[in-house]
């Protein structure tokens, strides 16, 4: 064992994995918090919704498709700028966790809008014609009947967010991806790849399994 | 119950019009509808599909703001009304709908609880104790804690309208209530919308494109063909009486007299209809023996609509005294109407 991993720094591998959990852990509560109201204002001031404003939507739409084109490894560069004022610094846990947002809010927001757009119109309008106001509609409907479909984009985004993480690590934010690339990648040191690798993919597995059974959990279809 | 000149309508529907801006141009769904209804009556609206039923309907409750026209409830303009307002009449004014539109994230239970807690007046036991009572009435207080993906239509439906009478309405608007339920279960809900219409004087405005529908529960009704009205009255009239090529389409009275043989010269064929006592009096014997006309039978049926009975014939007579004998059926209060293939 210990020859076949004769390179793997043990703690060290300990260290990435909590620095990768707690870039993942940062970034999706803030992708979520910033994410989520963005994508039901996306869904609301669209064409036919309750508050249509099509001016707002469009413009909306233009920055999360800006957003969303930028390349995460050119995005993390061009953010250093801002990540260093907001943060005080732009490497380590602290200085990813800025990048890894304004990456994977605008496409969490997407998929929000999308599952808001799976609600059942008919659903909506049986509850305005109950006479509720229309932040009930939202707050008591449209968000509880989007529920599972919304769950199911945290899951992927936080799938996105793993191998974003694994990307930062290349401009100093640590973690697995950091060590893959300074001692599997640039001293050919294969063991430590594959420990990476597969701590990863465990992760992810996780991530997946987890988010499922909260699906299943939230839907009654 | 019918709509007394005295008393005020319920509802009132004035020169009201919709229409609706799209990507080919302007599509007037409901073209200037003027409607009276009743407190205390089922009020049927009936056409074919794309006639502007689902706008009509959608209108009483603002659920499509006109393009012109009124819409008044218990005296109240309620185009004119403020938000607020508009939210306090759409509490009186109960809907349910063909795909039933319950919530999936809820159970049975909180699906009626849900108008109440959005009204906000009753405290949370109060609400408990009212779901309770209502779902009681629709038979389904062992259904409380089931998400709707676990019932069946008709105990969706049954939900729909615990949902639709939980802040205690007087107008209950069903869209398509019975479309997507099978005959059997229509009749149920059918069957406890009369009973509520009965126990409780809910008014009922009812769209359908189903004549049998409106035969089992309706007291008057209105023929909607491209979004105008046609035709409309007293049930037992509109339906025995049918002038408009749509009604008679949705009769299916077209359809039968396409059965019937080729003219012949000295036949005349003609449909009897009658209503009320006439329906138990033996006067086709009496007069064809009166007049000694001969007669054969292509269609009847005799039935009840609201309970009031009533009988179709559709025959062919012949012989000498076939005049004398149309005369004699109208005096004994037969309507007569010549039909043709």
């Amino acid at each position: 064992m210990s020859a076949l991993f004769a390179n793997v720094d043990w703690p060290g591998i300990l260290q990435a994995t909590f620095e990768t959990l707690a870039m993942l852990a940062g970034s999706l509560v803030l992708t979520v918090a910033l994410g989520l109201p963005l994508g039901v204002l996306l869904f609301l001031t669209g064409r036919g919704q309750m508050f249509a404003r099509p001016w707002l939507n469009r413009l909306l739409s233009l920055v999360v498709n800006i957003l969303r084109s930028v390349p995460f490894i050119i995005l993390l560069i061009l953010m250093i700028p801002m990540t260093l004022a907001m943060m005080g610094t732009s490497l380590g846990v602290r200085g990813a966790i800025p990048p890894l947002v304004v990456g994977a809010a605008p496409f969490f927001a997407r998929l929000v809008e999308t599952a808001l757009r799976e609600v059942d119109r008919g659903v909506i309008e049986a509850v305005q014609a109950m006479g509720a106001k229309p932040r009930q509609i939202i707050l008591g409907a449209l968000l509880p009947e989007a529920l599972p479909g919304i769950v199911a984009g945290v899951t992927v985004t936080a799938i996105a967010l793993v191998s974003y993480t694994a990307m930062a690590g290349v401009v100093g934010a640590g973690g697995l991806g950091d060590l893959a690339v300074r001692f599997g990648y640039q001293r050919f040191q294969t063991d430590v790849m594959v420990v990476t690798v597969v701590l990863l993919l465990i992760l992810v597995q996780v991530l997946q399994t987890v988010g499922d059974r909260l699906v299943a959990h939230f839907s009654h279809r | 119950m019918t709509s007394g000149a005295a008393e005020p309508p319920r509802i009132e529907l004035i020169d009201l019009a919709k229409t609706f801006t799209t990507e080919t141009g302007e599509m007037a769904a409901v073209r200037g509808v003027s409607l009276r209804i009743a407190a205390g009556e089922v009020f049927g609206i009936i056409g074919e599909s794309g006639a502007g039923k689902s706008t009509l309907v959608r209108l009483i409750n603002l659920l499509e703001r006109p393009s012109a026209g009124r819409v008044i409830v218990d005296g109240e303009d309620a185009v004119a009304l403020s938000p607020e307002g508009l939210r306090g009449l759409r509490r009186r004014i109960g809907m349910i709908f063909q795909h039933f539109n319950l919530l999936s994230a809820k159970t049975v239970a909180q699906n009626v609880a849900f108008p109440l807690e959005l009204e906000g007046r009753l405290a949370k036991p109060q609400i408990k104790a009212r779901v309770a009572e209502l779902l009681g009435r629709v038979g389904l207080a062992d259904h409380a804690a089931q998400y709707p993906a676990q019932l069946s239509g008709g105990q969706k439906q049954r939900v729909g309208i615990a949902r639709a009478l939980a802040c205690g309405p007087s107008v209950l608007l069903c869209d398509e209530a019975t479309s997507a339920l099978d005959p059997e279960t229509t009749d149920q809900v059918l069957e406890l919308l009369a009973e509520l219409n009965r126990e409780l004087g809910l008014t009922i405005v009812l769209i359908t494109h189903e004549m049998d529908v409106v035969r089992q529960v309706c007291d008057r009704v209105a023929v909607l063909d491209r979004g105008v009205v046609v035709e409309q009255g007293e049930v037992v009239d509109v339906f025995l009486t049918a002038e408009h090529p749509v009604t008679r389409r949705l009769l299916r009275e077209d359809a039968a007299d396409a059965a019937l043989p080729a003219p012949t010269p000295g036949v005349r064929t003609v449909r009897l209809t009658y209503r009320g006592e006439a329906a138990h009096a033996p006067f086709l014997s009496r007069i064809a023996q009166e007049t000694g006309v001969d007669f054969s039978l292509h269609a009847g049926r005799v039935a009840r609509i609201k309970g009031e009975p009533f009988g179709q014939l559709t025959l062919s007579l012949s012989g000498r005294n076939v005049g004398p004998a149309l005369a004699a059926f109208e005096a004994a209060g037969v309507r007569v109407r010549e039909v043709t293939r």
